[in-house]
């Protein structure tokens, strides 16, 4: 009789805790899905909890994943921060009306480029995309000027890419929005007659290109300086910048926007504050090695300009199509 | 009491508060399920989804390789189960425990471990480049989900194959051989068919494992419709396609379990009272081969993905990684896990009370219904709950209390079939006294039938807690906001190529579920 009542006492405890754990989330606590990763992420968001005492629980998953499921979710979204990896997310967001319009000074303290024309997101940091090479077995010299020659037979077999990764879709998008549907659709093919290897993410296809699995990689640009930073100069990839003004040189932005069905608004607002200010800059700057985007921080100096940057001339409001670059990606058969 | 009259024939007295909680239960099991289909029928895009080529090269995928690891398990298992049973195999009892052993790992595990050891530029390249060696042909894609999912679903056929060997009556060897039949000839035309049902029964698991799984055929990019069923539901707007395939998954399952059901066929056999030994075979010279092929299944299914974890792990140390989160997520496996069981158990005992106590047309479709967990694998459950807490069931959203019912809803099954075994071991003698001593249904329930059904309680709760620690879809999607687990922890260091800070949860995993197994094993090899 005595292991039933203990078994009886390790029930109702067992049920006092599920209670606990679930009431957790009480009403004084900021959500911010994330679409980026957590090893980038929590260091700034513990900060910030640290120095204004608010508490801060975090959803990471992909940056359209989050998308969807804001959308899914509807006006029950418990979300108050969508923290995005790329512009074209929020741009998605914002057109189905799900973003709240951030304070014009905010807004302000970044260049027009990279926020929202409406002032419903604004960016944090900003990254460029990169073709990552292997040292030994590719030249620089061999590398085209343009993202579109990779689909050139001589890349069979030798090419990396992340297509469920949010920057690598922007990217897509920027390739409709600048070259057209027909040209898009026509790389995306060309690319996959080559033979591509899919990586789950930006890191997985880096670590492939520095180890020989693949000889290029179409990622961004900060993961090379956090591998030299981990794994010293010997590391057997880098960085190549498209000079080719095309969606291959884009620079998107990392960028923070609050949701319109908010509970915490106050504090989402804060939140966007801290991210934009020097404390925060600095960070993106130091350790994930992103350009800064307000505060004067400067970029890491082993990093070209962003001025310097053949960046193309488009607006990253107008990368606001994911769903259509997400439809595309499957009529080809990039994504299952 | 409840009289209830089905068809006007038959009558059953069940006491109404046993089979409305069993109701419930049933309910609960259809919720997902129900919603599901509601949200595909809504979106009307069923047909379109099931007609497109995506769907159909996806679905062939999917048949193919659970045809093809369901074969190549039964054909490892069936001779490994006759050489560890019927023969003078040297230490035979080692090799029954180490073959039930692979199902320790978990799939994913086994398939980072692969990767680890054989990928392009893995372990063994790494060994092989002083030779000239630059890389090894890629291990993804089918042939590597094929053989991951195959060394470890195995046992599934091995340890009923083994029972059956076992419990054999060997007369009807004895006879065949009187009768002039050879060794070869007796087992193709005698053994064989008598194991039909052991072997069907595992092969059936092992389908439905290559069905479900999730994790390993992601790692080793091999597009199975688990995979795309996630890769929709994390990059598309519109989820209404992961919805509808989650559903041919299901109707997939389904079509394997009729298959097996159709398979056993109607033919019984029966054993006889004489239970002597069966007659050992001497193997001979036959013994060299015999034990090569036992060492390499070993080595694959075991040897290997353990030692390629534990490099791993030291090159991670080496490389001063901390290890420190892991306490963190052990804690949260385990806490999740014990509270599955717990619900699980629960859930599953009113069931199996209604069954076995109370038979009935009402009480077996209860319990059919929550067999049906058999058939929904993870990502449906995971994709279903989330659909429908997200629009319906807000205050339970995100929370742990998902995941555990997840859980329930898909290891209940285990439970119930625990639950009424333990049940059928108890004698209703001991109940009708204590009534008839004037006490009432609760009171006797609870002092003379569950005390005595606890062994096999807490076996089932074993069983479901140690599955319910290896869950990798449905933890994944359901799991509450920064709510680790060992197992998405391996997740996602792997899919960052992070393999050093996935080896340890991954040996904790592997260890944690590997220790009562071997225990269970070896008393079994003992008490023969």
């Amino acid at each position: 009789m005595k292991s039933l009542r203990v078994l009886a006492a390790a029930a109702a405890l067992l049920v006092a805790g599920w209670f606990a754990a679930s009431c957790g989330g009480d009403s004084e606590t900021l959500t911010v899905y994330s679409g980026r990763t957590q090893s980038l992420v929590q260091p700034v968001l513990d900060a910030f909890a640290a120095e204004t005492g608010i508490d801060v629980r975090v959803r990471y998953g992909e940056t359209a994943e989050m998308a969807a499921t804001i959308l899914e979710e509807g006006g029950n979204s418990p979300a108050d921060v969508f923290f995005a990896q790329d512009a074209g997310a929020l741009g998605a967001l914002a057109r189905e009306g799900r973003l709240a319009v951030l304070p014009q000074e905010q807004l302000d303290r970044v260049a027009a480029h990279f926020r929202s024309r409406e002032g419903v997101w604004v960016g944090v940091s900003g990254r460029a995309r990169v073709v990552a090479y292997n040292t030994e077995n590719v030249d620089p010299e061999e590398l085209p000027d343009s993202i579109l020659d990779f689909t050139d037979p001589a890349w069979r077999g030798r090419i990396g890419w992340a297509p469920t990764n949010g920057s690598f879709q922007s990217f897509v998008t920027a390739l409709r929005v600048i070259e057209g549907e027909d040209v898009a659709r026509a790389w995306l093919e060309g690319i996959k007659a080559n033979d591509p290897v899919d990586y789950a993410n930006n890191t997985a296809a880096l670590e492939a290109v520095a180890n020989g699995e693949v000889d290029v990689a179409f990622i961004n640009h900060y993961y090379l300086l956090q591998f030299l930073a981990e794994r010293g100069e010997s590391f057997g990839a880098r960085n190549y910048y498209i000079k080719g003004q095309d969606s291959g040189a884009l620079v998107n932005a990392a960028g923070v926007a609050v949701l319109r069905t908010a509970k915490h608004a106050d504090e989402a607002e804060q939140l966007v504050e801290f991210l934009l200010s020097e404390e925060a800059q600095q960070y993106f700057a130091e350790t994930t090695y992103e350009y800064p985007l307000s505060a004067g921080v400067p970029a890491d100096p082993r990093l070209v300009p962003l001025s310097e940057l053949a960046t193309p001339d488009i607006d990253l409001g107008d990368l606001a199509d994911l769903e259509g670059t997400l439809d595309l990606l499957r009529a080809t058969e990039v994504l299952p | 009491m409840a009289i209830l009259t089905i068809g006007g024939r038959r009558t059953v007295d069940v006491p109404v508060g046993l089979l409305g909680v069993s109701m419930v239960v049933a309910g609960a099991m259809l919720l997902p399920l129900a919603y599901l289909i509601v949200r595909v029928a809504g979106a009307g895009v069923l047909w379109d989804e099931i007609s497109a080529t995506a769907t159909r090269e996806a679905l062939v995928r999917t048949v193919v390789l659970a045809a093809g690891v369901t074969c190549a398990a039964t054909a490892i298992a069936v001779p490994l189960a006759w050489l560890t049973v019927r023969t003078d195999l040297p230490v035979r009892g080692v090799w029954a425990v180490v073959f039930a052993l692979p199902l320790a790992v978990p799939s994913y595990v086994g398939a980072f471990a692969f990767v680890g050891a054989l990928g392009p530029r893995g372990m063994l390249q790494g060994a092989l480049e002083p030779l000239g060696v630059d890389r090894l042909p890629a291990i993804y894609g089918f042939w590597g989900a094929w053989a991951t999912l195959t060394l470890f679903t195995f046992p599934y056929v091995l340890l009923p194959v083994r029972a059956a060997l076992r419990n054999m009556d060997r007369s009807f060897e004895e006879a065949a051989r009187g009768l002039g039949a050879g060794g070869l000839e007796t087992f193709f035309r005698v053994t064989l068919p008598q194991l039909r049902p052991a072997v069907a029964a595992g092969a059936l698991l092992v389908a439905l494992y290559a069905l479900s799984d999730f994790g390993a055929v992601s790692i080793l990019r091999f597009d199975s419709l688990t995979r795309v069923i996630y890769v929709r539901y994390t990059s598309s707007f519109d989820r209404s396609s992961a919805a509808a395939l989650a559903l041919l998954l299901v109707a997939l399952s389904l079509v394997i379990v009729a298959i097996e059901g159709s398979t056993r066929g109607r033919g019984r056999y029966h054993a006889g009272t004489r239970h002597e030994a069966a007659r050992v075979v001497a193997l001979g010279w036959w013994r060299w081969p015999a034990l090569a092929c036992c060492a390499a299944v070993a080595a694959a299914s075991l040897v290997l993905p353990l030692s390629v974890m534990g490099y791993w792990l030291a090159r991670g140390i080496d490389a001063g990684q901390s290890m420190s989160f892991v306490r963190e997520t052990a804690f949260n496996s385990v806490y999740a896990s014990v509270l599955g069981a717990a619900l699980t158990v629960a859930a599953a005992l009113p069931v199996a009370l209604l069954a076995v106590r109370h038979p009935g047309p009402v009480s077996s479709t209860i319990e059919k219904i929550t067999y049906s967990g058999f058939a929904l694998p993870g990502i449906t459950i995971a994709l279903a709950l989330v659909f429908f807490a997200a629009r319906y069931a807000t205050p339970v959203y995100q929370t742990l209390g998902l995941l555990v019912f997840a859980y329930a809803v898909r290891f209940l099954p285990e439970a119930v079939g625990a639950c009424r075994s333990a049940l059928l071991q108890v004698n209703p003698n001991g109940e009708q006294a204590a009534r008839g001593l004037g006490r009432g249904r609760a009171y006797v329930f609870a002092r003379v039938t569950l005390p005595q059904m606890l062994p096999g309680l807490s076996g089932g709760a074993m069983l479901v807690f140690l599955t319910a620690m290896k869950e990798l879809p449905a933890t994944l999607i359901l799991s509450p906001f920064g709510f680790d687990t060992l197992a998405t922890q391996i997740w996602h260091s792997t899919t960052e190529a992070r393999f050093g800070q996935a080896a340890l949860p991954a040996l904790i995993l592997v260890a944690v579920s590997s220790v009562p197994m071997a225990l269970t094993m070896l008393r079994d090899e003992k008490a023969r």
